[in-house]
């Protein structure tokens, strides 16, 4: 039988994705958490190019970049599919995922910055969180995928989570949920689903965590 | 059903060729629109709402955006014809990577190489040329990305030997002394009509870039 690794770190939006995807379609898969300041020689083999986690490893031949294995995944367990199965409702969400994943360098971007840049890095969370309200969650679903989560669900699930750890670490409120209720609907039901529920990072545990590592980079960028 | 397909494109748009290439590997009839980008169509603006770019692949009437998705959108609509993605899980996530590494590293540090100059520039130089190198690795000694057929990362990648000039002058750098079997596998594409009638010339791109830099005050 065909083993199925998985490297990542815990607190990590990438590897969760694949988390969430492994379980949503019953595979069982053995989890090696990677240290980021000292990355094993097996995760620089296995990615060599980016030297990043996700990585899964697949009958000892691995896959890199959570889109990629995610569409990995999808194709070779085809249950509960994440994607549609037309081509244009594909392509549809596709786009979506694409534009979820070139966001999520807003994370970083907001986490390091201070006074002008963190302006800066706050109107454009904000001009995401409006595409998302104003052009991603129309027709009134539950969720991207519809009734069930799909692949446009997980892809966004930085939104969901890790962006209220954000703003505790920065001390800044940037989502109102008022503002923004297509967003905020979503953001409740899809962690509301047992198996996200059951499978995040514990938001003190990351908050503690990022704080400290905040203050050490900020100190050292005013030295 | 009669198909209806449409292409909003600017000329020297690497994106833009990508479509142009898989839409003529298909054999597909279709209608180019030549877009001005400082005075963007209502139809783009409707068709791209959230990033008003092109390439906007138009089918019956429906958008589809970003290139690679239109890429492999094609692929599978006309699949009867010139496959363009493998059909290994573990080839397409391959394919997915490189299409990726391709649009986040190459690009980037081509732009940076024809934007920037001084310090900044040799960085980007050196970091390009690397980049250029470990996708040459990636070719090895197959005549295509692919292996023996044209294939989605030759499609990916093949745009940017249009530009190959202008990274040269403005970089001051050979590719071909850097990578000849990046060079030998462009020529070999560039051989194919679809390629050869979807790229255009790089002294032209190279003079479009020339006009864009004093247009934004680069030089």
């Amino acid at each position: 039988m065909a083993v199925v690794e998985l490297f990542g770190t815990w607190f990590s939006p990438y590897a969760y994705r694949v988390i969430w995807a492994l379980k949503l379609k019953g595979i069982s898969y053995e989890y090696i958490e990677e240290d980021i300041r000292n990355k094993s020689p097996l995760l620089l083999q296995y990615n060599p190019i980016h030297k990043k986690v996700p990585v899964l490893v697949h009958d000892g031949k691995p896959i890199c970049k959570s889109t990629v294995i995610l569409q990995y995944i999808d194709e070779i367990w085809p249950q509960n599919p994440l994607l549609p199965a037309d081509p244009y409702d594909r392509a549809v969400a596709l786009f979506w995922i694409k534009f979820a994943d070139d966001k999520v360098y807003l994370m970083s971007k907001l986490y390091q910055a201070d006074g002008e840049e963190q302006r800066a890095a706050v109107k454009e969370w904000l001009e995401m969180l409006e595409v998302m309200e104003e052009h991603a969650l129309i027709g009134g679903k539950k969720f991207f995928g519809g009734d069930e989560i799909n692949m446009v669900d997980i892809a966004f699930s930085f939104v969901a989570h890790w962006l209220g750890v954000l703003e505790d670490v920065v001390g800044l409120e940037i989502f109102e949920p008022h503002k923004f209720p297509r967003v905020s609907s979503w953001i409740q039901n899809f962690k509301s689903i047992p198996l996200i529920k059951e499978n995040l990072p514990d938001a003190d545990k990351m908050s503690a965590f990022s704080k400290h590592g905040r203050e050490m980079m900020l100190a050292s960028k005013s030295n | 059903m009669a198909e209806e397909v449409v292409l909003l494109d600017f000329w020297p748009s690497l994106f833009g060729m990508r479509s142009r290439i898989a839409l003529a590997e298909k054999g597909i009839k279709y209608e180019y629109k030549e877009e001005d980008l400082r005075n963007k169509s209502a139809l783009l603006l409707q068709m791209n709402p959230v990033h008003k770019k092109i390439p906007v692949l138009i089918h019956n009437g429906k958008p589809v955006c970003e290139s690679l998705i239109q890429v492999q959108y094609i692929d599978e609509v006309w699949h009867d014809k010139a496959p363009l993605l493998p059909s290994d899980p573990y080839q397409k996530a391959t394919v997915r990577f490189w299409a990726d590494y391709i649009d986040k590293k190459i690009y980037d540090l081509g732009s940076r190489v024809w934007k920037t100059k001084g310090e900044e520039q040799a960085t980007a130089k050196k970091e390009f040329i690397e980049s250029l190198k470990l996708i040459e690795k990636e070719l090895g000694d197959k005549p295509y990305f692919g292996g023996e057929s044209f294939g989605y990362v030759d499609v990916a990648f093949i745009p940017f030997y249009s530009w190959f000039y202008d990274y040269e002058k403005c970089g001051n750098f050979s590719i071909e002394a850097e990578c000849p079997k990046l060079i030998a596998w462009a020529k070999r594409c560039m051989q194919k009509e679809s390629v050869a009638k979807s790229l255009p010339d790089q002294q032209k791109v190279y003079d479009f870039i020339l006009q864009m830099k004093k247009h934004f005050g680069i030089e």
